[in-house]
């Protein structure tokens, strides 16, 4: 580990977005504006050769979270800061001067490729436009092979001039990192990356983002709902739910000792090979947790005080009042849940 | 094959004539659901043999499945886990007769062991028996309930039209009545009975898809990544429900799934495809703790653990074989780190291996584990 191991690159600090609904008739009587709160009060870091799992149900806001730390959606509040400095564009130069620093992978490797240009098209327009293209032929075919190999698409020239659909899905999304890599990012925002992909070759994408990480020490944000793959992959997790995280921690942490009941039901819900019986009379018992019901709220108009209490099962009547802060569970250094179950620490975290 | 055929006709006319079947059939409809007398063990309901499916003709063909044999018992869940492109999916449909062309079943049987009567070839039925034999006896639970509902038909339309064509004559009510029954048994409030497809969240849809299967009690039901869509916490609400409904109403499952860690702790028994062929077969538990073939080994390696001690993993090298230009000998062996001289000359056949202990009722095809009995 390098010394400059800790150095925030990338931080969000209670970032919010409201997405607007479109007004009816009643709305425009009533003169009111409706709005989904897509995300709210995220406040997160990316640090240099970490990674940091955001986990969430679809519809939780984790997808948002990446496309506002990349900027493609303007925000409704909070701040983001590349290196402290809060940033904010808009397109233009700008936009590309902070894309050179913080770069996107998309969950579905087959929609994010073009199909009718080539992989070496697709990989010399991001060296170009970043400038690592270099000033001669040479050169950029130097950038090429290069950007291929670290990816472990050897030898380079068999994939250069191949078409998308000639490649299997792993493949692709090995280019579509390269072509994050093109731009010699400090940041990787990887969204759902190997949740389209076969489950074989999952954990070969997932080892080369790690292996990435290592050896460019870039600060990956890795966005799932695969919590076990959180576990196996980020150094920190954080839980997301209805818009807002409910859970942080050092990923082995928060997997094996869950505090907010909601990464509880989380965990419990993901399948476990090792209680296995044959007939499944572990899923036939219901669990408290079952009682609680399957659905997310809706964002439109969320529960008031804390956004689990209508489903959680150790719900208390201060949780539909008051929004729980983040409060430390104490078991482990900066492990935090916005949950008042740990009210009676009364320490604030962070 | 034409006995089969024959005997299968005699079986389903009743079915497949409206007016005289009305008043042996309603009474079925209306009545709460029986629970059926336990399922007696290792009792077949659906036998494939030999299937073949191929997409186009000729030279150009595509084999997606090849010399496919498989038995779903009575009131089993039976897991079949692949990649995408194993041809998991293609066996389904085609055991179906689902499949669109370019698909052509090019091979094999499919017989069916109806709950009173004899057995026949559910390829060698004419439209007309399909069409009885469909739904009722089968049915199917696709992968995107979104895109399986009708988004301008109600709920209740949607979940009477199967009963109303398999049983024609039934009153509005009794027919409403059982529509309300069906959304009650998968745990859907009756006052949705009038909701569209989109006021319905993910999970309630797939909960309607999986009531509508059942609406005609049929012995088999067939599931295509039912949960792909869901998140975890929906998907295991939906698991429990399925696994309360099938001790219940006593069908039987084939689920099919890429997520071998979910199949592992709900299905009886596994069997893995590999380029189109079924690798290895056995109970879940002897599966996880001990799976014979490499390609199990290694998909059961990709799955990351959630409690346990924290082990690097690598997953399978390589990519998943291109059904147009399969390797010689087995299919896995590119990819297979055990390797050895006959891997890419011949194909391993299935069969129970000669080294496991007797009574054992496990099958796989790798040369480390050779097979005195082939299957089939």
């Amino acid at each position: 580990m390098t010394p400059s191991d800790d150095t925030a690159v990338l931080s969000a600090d209670g970032l919010t977005k409201h997405f607007p609904v479109r007004r009816g008739l009643a709305d425009l009587i009533a003169r009111r504006s409706r709005a989904v709160h897509a995300v709210d009060d995220v406040t997160l870091t990316l640090r240099r050769g970490r990674v940091t799992a955001l986990v969430g149900e679809s519809g939780s806001g984790k997808s948002t979270v990446a496309r506002l730390l990349s900027q493609l959606y303007p925000r409704t509040g909070g701040d983001i800061r590349l290196h402290g400095a809060v940033s904010t564009v808009k397109g233009g130069r700008a936009f590309r001067a902070y894309a050179r620093k913080v770069q996107m992978i998309f969950q579905d490797p087959f929609a994010s490729l073009n199909p009718v240009h080539t992989i070496r098209y697709h990989l010399t327009r991001a060296l170009r436009i970043h400038g690592n293209g270099g000033s001669s032929k040479k050169e950029l075919e130097e950038a090429l092979y290069a950007l291929l190999t670290r990816v472990s698409l050897t030898p380079p020239e068999r994939y250069l001039d191949k078409f998308p659909h000639e490649l299997s899905g792993g493949q692709r999304q090995r280019v579509a990192i390269a072509r994050a890599l093109g731009a010699n990012p400090e940041v990787l925002l990887a969204d759902e990356p190997v949740s389209m992909l076969d489950v074989s070759i999952r954990l070969g994408v997932l080892n080369l983002l790690r292996d990435l990480k290592e050896r460019l020490h870039l600060a990956i944000l890795y966005i799932t709902h695969d919590i076990a793959s959180a576990r196996y992959f980020a150094d920190e997790t954080l839980v997301m739910y209805a818009g807002r995280m409910v859970e942080g921690g050092d990923s082995e942490t928060v997997t094996q000792r869950p505090a907010h009941p909601y990464t509880r039901l989380l965990i419990d819900s993901a399948p476990d090979p090792d209680t296995i019986q044959g007939s499944a009379h572990s899923l036939a018992e219901a669990t408290p947790e079952d009682k609680a019901g399957g659905e997310p709220p809706s964002l439109i108009a969320p529960p008031s005080g804390c956004r689990f209490h209508p489903r959680c099962p150790a719900a208390m009547p201060r949780c539909s009042v008051e929004l729980p802060p983040r409060l430390t569970v104490g078991d482990a250094d900066g492990h935090w849940a916005a949950c008042w179950l740990y009210a009676d620490s009364e320490v604030k975290a962070s | 094959m034409s006995e089969l055929a024959s005997e299968s006709s005699a079986r389903s006319r009743p079915l497949g004539e409206p007016a005289g079947s009305t008043a042996t059939r309603a009474p079925d409809v209306e009545a709460a659901p029986v629970p059926l007398p336990t399922p007696r063990r290792r009792e077949p309901v659906l036998e494939i043999r030999n299937l073949n499916v191929d997409y186009g003709l000729g030279e150009n063909a595509v084999h997606a499945v090849r010399e496919v044999h498989l038995t779903l018992h009575r009131g089993e869940v039976l897991g079949l886990a692949g990649e995408s492109g194993s041809g998991k999916s293609t066996l389904a449909y085609g055991a179906t007769r689902l499949l669109p062309p370019p698909g052509v079943i090019s091979g094999g049987q499919v017989v069916y062991h109806p709950r009173d009567g004899e057995p026949y070839d559910v390829l060698a039925l004419s439209p007309r028996e399909l069409r009885a034999f469909r739904w009722a006896e089968t049915s199917i639970v696709f992968q995107g309930a979104m895109n399986s509902l009708n988004p301008v038909h109600k709920i209740s339309q949607q979940l009477t039209d199967v009963i109303r064509a398999h049983t024609p004559g039934l009153s509005r009510q009794a027919l409403r009545d059982r529509a309300r029954e069906l959304l009650g048994l998968v745990g859907i409030a009756a006052d949705r009975l009038d909701a569209y497809p989109h006021q319905l969240s993910g999970g309630m849809r797939q909960r309607v898809m999986i009531g509508m299967a059942l609406a005609l009690e049929p012995q088999v039901v067939i599931m295509d990544e039912p949960t792909t869509a869901l998140d975890v916490v929906m998907q295991r609400q939906i698991l429990r429900q399925l696994v309360g409904l099938r001790e219940r109403l006593g069908f039987s499952v084939l689920f099919i799934t890429h997520d071998l860690s979910l199949l592992v702790e709900f299905a009886d028994r596994i069997a893995i495809m590999y380029g189109g062929r079924i690798v290895e077969e056995a109970p879940s538990a002897a599966l996880y703790r001990d799976s014979l073939h490499p390609y199990s080994h290694g998909l059961l390696n990709s799955f990351p653990a959630l409690r346990g001690e924290k082990r690097d993993l690598t997953g399978i090298p390589g990519s998943p074989p291109d059904l147009r230009s399969m390797p010689t000998g087995c299919s896995f062996n590119p990819r297979c780190p055990k390797a050895f001289d006959p891997c890419d000359k011949h194909l391993p056949p299935l069969g129970p291996p000669s080294a496991s202990p007797a009574g054992s009722v496990r099958t796989v095809a790798c040369w480390l584990h050779p097979t005195t009995a082939p299957v089939g």
